[in-house]
């Protein structure tokens, strides 16, 4: 039951934030739900939501991984999406003719890059307890520039039909590609949620990797393996990036969304020291920050203050999301309950707190 | 003689909890004041609402005789109240003077060289063996727990609570430290004394106040309330049940088969080669002073420090066993010393630190089901009486006693064939000693061999049929039978060899 | 025979002086400070551009460092400056901290160009600049548009990097003609600092789904157009040649001059890269004895459309991959 509690208030902040900004946008035009069939195509608001945060939902979910297992964030995944696409578009390219075994192949080997660049950071940070921000901020500052020499120097173009429909849409499929990749990545992820220790294994190294040690549990390849997954997800991100936008530009392509991963992570209610996370949050996280992004357009903030808008408003949810701010708003809820109804009570946040007196202390002696 | 702090209907509620009714305590000038009772008796509550952590919901507290009302802890550092924790709340890789100075002067600007003289005056009058230019982390526990100390009586502290100030320290430094709570007492200190160590309390306190279930139970003087009694109005009950133990114990001594035999085993951690075997549904025990090698030992075999050589055999097999998870497989487990650093994993629920140890040897593609990882979690939670709001609470929010319970049902859960338990009563109430070490004994009986590590000699008497002297990081020797008292074991450790 | 060894010897000797002094005399030693080619296709064909044009078939001894760091660039000017280059060539990565590579080149002797980026000195501090006026080009493209003849003009303005020169100058184009009442800004938006396809398109799907009347796309870079018309796109809107939303996009990329070919778009302005032949001919003209220009010099670039565009023009004056004749990128 507490821990219910707890989990449902990690969803309740960007669930509350995400509610509020349809709100805006729902006082703003009350068509903003309708959906229209164009080209065959869903068409509308939430499609659009959909497609345009693929890449981030996806990469979110790496990073709450890395972010458990090794209390830190990478910042390299923007760019190793960029490197992993561009060995995706050499691939394709290199092809007589392009089939969909070729495009399949060429993702694959895409993936393997990813592998290999996840084993990189990894080795950093779990080997050599390189912080994880130093450790893949090597290859934040040179990735491009191996992606740029990928590309041969030339920012090469994906103008083929397969390529195309996986960047928009398949005739006789309503939904956009883009969309539909997502939610089977989401839905492969939770499956590997589900049959593997993953989740167990990565908090309890985040949350304490002596006692992980001495219960088995190797702590070094499991923050290998969270860097590798998000390995996997830099190359997917990648991919879906790369055929969106037709041709790969190794110096824009997927620039600063980092930034926005990590962020979709914290607003997530997921601590960025680590330990226990919650993909669901994180995924609500990076759809939050789309919804946030075209919030904004269609209030049609000037183009100057848009940024600080943006900002503003990620402070404040900040400071609601913060320790600080959960425990005023326990001490108000209880004020207000005992106002109102004579019954004390208090959140779940503040029994961890009140360890020594809460119901599981008290009556230790009665079995002796 | 004059109160300092005087508390009186003292009450304080949780959700669904009453953690404090009707409590009174009294601290006089100059006197050492222990504050006894089990785990969840309410010592901490009432602590936090003296330092202004918990704001009380009735009673009232005199300090000098006017009453006062905390807001926060530095509204109660502002009346002289200071605290100093088990877990020394300084930091580690600042030097000694500015641990004592830092963080206290409304100044932004500090003058290195003032503070420095200062540190060395206060060190010197405290008689405090430490350089104020030393980093603190370079300083023993018991010396840090003595500049924590003295910290708080610079900063005029009148009323002193210690809150398990010994449970790390071994019996020369418990002195050292007494020395200077006398020294203390003296100035007019009053100081209110928690822990768990009862010849500590007769040996130092004035007077004594129990709780029990959140209730004042009474306030005695020392001199005048025997231990026994003290222990009996602790639990509620008198102490049957420890001769009980005894009983239980010599129906156990038998030998069966070695289960565990090491030859010149040694670690990273310093500990020196030793040999070592365990038989079948044997209790034996390392016992020795603190940094003896006792731990060091435990984990050796356990390969939780490097192994670094050695010959083992498992049930008469050669094995290797170079990380903890090979001893797992081999139906070993190991109960850490450290119940926060190496056992819980403190943000998980209790039914995922119960399961842990299984799962990991079931493997990372074999998760239990959440209904079978319930089922093992409930049979544990009602097999060791855990108290716990639900399968699913943080373990963290429980308290040590139950934590410690949670460790041990995640090994059981693996039926192991060897149990290590290295200090599995520390920090526990008695209550739940005594039921740990009646768990001890029915393992035993149904031949799991355990080695078992505990400070306190008259525990370590009652379970173990065997004991192993440590010290200095090697065997010193070993004891067993009619030779198994108190007086062989001081004998042993005093360099005298074992005797036979 | 040592006769006959004596005079061969001496042929061969003299060989040597001959073609000795043919390959070592007229060689202008030149250094070139400019910014890695991984920072955009722009720089790439610009550095490309160099290496072709100051090459030793062109009679140069040209020396070339690309990098995005500025004092790593002004270390290597100074580097070349104590070389003794004839003439130096910088396009500055950061537009101040220039002064003392400027005075000392002044104090060897040596010609300073800057080149599509200036530096902010006084213009008596090098010879003169080759840059792109961005100014001109929004104008072309202005003056383009307003030929159209369209019933009305409702304007998506896609900004670039905001407060940077290329957004300043075509953007300023688009501003000036909607104060004269001749275009109306329905929606004004930006890319942000990365000129992002993604946010261009969230501007245009913004725009649709505010149910705006519009029928020109104005976007500050072909990456911004190409995310601008994806959203048309998958909104069922027409655009190009025939279609109801004009595309104009800038830096003739290939594929946007081959989507313009295509009448998939409508019109493309040119930014050009190619500095490099026009500095050559003014060294070559200040060899014989000519004066060099003074102060900012403009290139002069091109406007294509649907009728003007050329195979030559994509082949010669484009930038980056070309996806082939007829090919369009969504």
């Amino acid at each position: 039951m507490n821990k219910m509690k707890i989990r449902n208030y990690q969803a309740f902040l960007p669930l509350l934030v995400l509610a509020i900004l349809i709100l805006i946008n729902l006082l703003k035009g009350a068509d903003y739900f309708s959906i229209s069939i164009i080209n065959g195509a869903l068409y509308g608001n939430i499609p659009n939501i959909l497609f345009g945060a693929s890449e981030l939902v996806i990469l979110a979910i790496g990073m709450t991984l890395v972010t458990s297992s090794s209390g830190g964030q990478d910042i390299s995944v923007g760019v190793a999406a960029t490197i992993t696409s561009s060995v995706f578009v050499r691939v394709v390219l290199n092809a007589h003719e392009v089939t969909l075994m070729t495009v399949l192949g060429a993702f694959l080997v895409s993936c393997l890059v990813g592998i290999a660049i996840g084993a990189f950071n990894g080795t950093l940070v779990a080997i050599f307890n390189v912080q994880p921000m130093v450790a893949t901020l090597i290859l934040f500052t040179a990735g491009r520039s191996i992606a740029f020499l990928i590309d041969g120097r030339l920012s090469p173009i994906l103008a083929n039909r397969i390529t195309n429909q996986i960047g928009s849409v398949i005739p006789g499929v309503p939904v956009q590609t883009p969309i539909l990749l997502t939610v089977v990545f989401i839905l492969l992820f939770s499956i590997l949620l589900k049959i593997t220790n993953l989740k167990l294994y990565a908090q309890c190294v985040g949350i304490n990797q002596k006692a992980a040690r001495l219960n088995g549990i190797n702590p070094v390849s499991v923050k290998l393996l969270t860097y590798i997954i998000l390995g996997v997800c830099s190359a997917v991100a990648g991919f879906i990036a790369v055929t969106k936008a037709g041709r790969h530009d190794s110096v824009n392509l997927l620039r600063f969304i980092e930034m926005d991963a990590i962020l979709a992570v914290a607003i997530g209610g997921n601590a960025l020291s680590g330990g226990k996370f919650s993909i669901t949050g994180s995924v609500i996280g990076a759809y939050t920050i789309e919804v946030l992004n075209r919030t904004l357009l269609r209030l049609e903030v000037g183009t100057e203050t848009i940024k600080a808008f943006k900002a503003v408003f990620i402070i404040i949810l900040m400071i609601f999301a913060s320790p600080v701010a959960r425990g005023t708003a326990a001490k108000a809820a209880q004020w207000i309950r005992a106002r109102f109804t004579g019954i004390v009570r208090l959140p779940a946040s503040k029994k961890a707190e009140a360890s020594e007196g809460s119901k599981a202390d008290v009556s230790v002696e009665k079995e002796v | 003689m004059q109160n300092v702090l005087e508390m009186s209907g003292i009450c304080k509620s949780f959700p669904g909890v009453r953690a404090l009714h009707n409590v009174s305590f009294s601290l006089r000038k100059g006197e050492v004041h222990a504050l006894m009772g089990e785990n969840g008796a309410g010592k901490s509550t009432l602590i936090k609402v003296i330092t202004g952590v918990y704001e009380k919901d009735a009673g009232q507290i005199l300090v000098d005789g006017k009453a006062i009302h905390f807001r926060s802890p530095q509204d109660a550092q502002n009346f002289g109240v200071g605290a100093v924790y088990q877990e020394i709340m300084l930091c580690p890789n600042l030097t000694v003077a500015e641990n004592l100075f830092i963080g206290r002067g409304q100044h932004a600007l500090v003058n290195w060289k003032q503070m420095k003289e200062k540190a060395a005056q206060l060190l010197r009058s405290l008689d405090i063996p430490a350089r104020p230019t030393q980093q603190l982390s370079s300083c023993s526990l018991a010396v840090q727990q003595m500049i924590a100390i003295a910290r708080a009586i610079d900063m005029n502290c009148r009323i002193l609570i210690l809150d398990e100030p010994t449970s790390s320290l071994d019996e020369e430094e418990v002195q050292k430290l007494f020395r200077l709570m006398r020294e203390l007492k003296a100035r007019g200190v009053g100081i209110i004394f928690v822990t768990h160590f009862l010849d500590q309390v007769y040996e130092i306190s004035d007077r004594i106040t129990v709780l029990r279930n959140g209730e004042f139970i009474g306030e005695y003087e020392a001199a005048s309330l025997p231990q026994f009694e003290l222990v009996s109005k602790m639990m509620g009950k008198a102490l049957d049940d420890v001769s009980q133990i005894k009983k239980e114990k010599s129906a156990s001594i038998q030998r069966g088969v070695p289960v565990y035999e090491a030859v010149g085993l040694s670690s990273t951690a310093g500990i020196k080669p030793f040999d070592f075997t365990i038989h079948k549904g044997e209790v034996n025990g390392f016992i020795g002073l603190l940094g003896s090698g006792r731990s060091e030992a435990a984990r050796a075999i356990y390969a939780a420090d490097k192994v670094i050589g050695g010959e083992v055999k498992v049930n008469g097999k050669k094995v290797k066993i170079r990380e903890p998870m090979h001893a797992m497989k081999l139906g070993i487990g190991y109960l850490p010393e450290d119940r926060k650093s190496d056992g819980i994993i403190a943000d998980l629920s209790v039914r995922e630190n119960i399961i842990l140890a299984l799962q990991v040897l079931k493997g990372f593609f074999k998760p239990f089901s959440r209904k079978q990882a319930e089922v093992f979690a409930e049979e544990y939670i009602k097999s060791l009486s855990i108290k716990t709001a639900s399968t699913s609470t943080p373990v963290k929010s429980l308290s040590g006693g139950n934590q410690q319970k949670v460790i041990i049902a995640r090994w059981l859960l693996t039926h192991p064939e060897y149990l290590i338990l290295d200090e599995p009563t520390r920090g526990i109430d008695v209550g739940t000693k005594v039921e740990i070490q009646k768990l001890v004994l029915k393992l035993a009986r149904e031949g799991v061999s355990i080695t078992f590590i505990s400070s306190e000699i008259e525990e370590m008497l009652r379970t173990c049929s065997r004991l192993i002297v440590m010290k200095d990081r090697e065997i010193a020797g070993e004891l067993s039978g009619e030779n198994m008292t108190e007086r062989d074991i001081m004998h042993v450790i005093a360099g005298g060899g074992t005797k036979s | 025979m040592g006769f006959a060894i004596k005079r061969i010897l001496t042929v061969f000797v003299l060989l040597l002086a001959v073609t000795g002094l043919v390959v070592a005399a007229p060689l202008i030693k030149v250094g070139i400070v400019n910014l890695p080619p991984e920072e955009s296709g722009y720089r790439q064909a610009n550095v490309e551009d160099m290496n072709t044009v100051f090459s030793k078939a062109n009679g140069y001894d040209a020396r070339q460092t690309n990098t995005g760091d500025n004092s790593e660039q002004i270390a290597a000017a100074m580097g070349y400056i104590r070389d003794g280059v004839d003439y130096l060539l910088i396009s500055a990565a950061n537009a101040s901290g220039w002064d003392n590579v400027l005075q000392s080149a002044k104090k060897a002797g040596v010609i300073v160009f800057l080149f599509d980026r200036l530096i902010q000195t006084d213009p008596s501090n090098y010879q003169a600049a080759l840059v792109s006026d961005m100014a001109t080009e929004g104008e072309m493209a202005v003056n383009w548009l307003l030929s159209q003849k369209l019933p009305y003009y409702n304007v998506i303005l896609i900004r670039g990097q905001l407060g940077s020169a290329a957004e300043l100058g075509r953007s300023a184009a688009v501003l000036k003609a909607r104060d004269a009442g001749k275009l109306k800004i329905v929606a004004d938006g930006t890319g942000g600092d990365s000129w992002s396809l993604e946010e261009a398109r969230k501007v245009v799907e913004a725009a649709i789904a505010a149910g705006k009347d519009f029928n020109v796309i104005y976007a500050e870079n072909d990456g911004m157009a190409q995310g601008a018309v994806q959203a048309l796109d998958a909104a069922g809107i027409t655009h190009g040649k025939n279609g109801k939303v004009k595309i104009i996009g800038f830096d003739f990329n290939r594929f946007a001059l081959r989507n313009v070919q295509a009448g998939y778009w409508d019109c493309d302005v040119q930014c050009s890269p190619r500095q490099a032949a026009e500095i050559s001919s003014w060294i070559k003209a200040h060899q014989t004895g000519k004066p060099l220009p003074k102060g900012i010099i403009y290139q002069k670039e091109m406007l294509v459309d649907t009728s003007t565009i050329t195979d030559e023009i994509i082949l010669k004056m484009g930038i980056n991959a070309d996806p082939g004749k007829g090919v369009i990128t969504r």
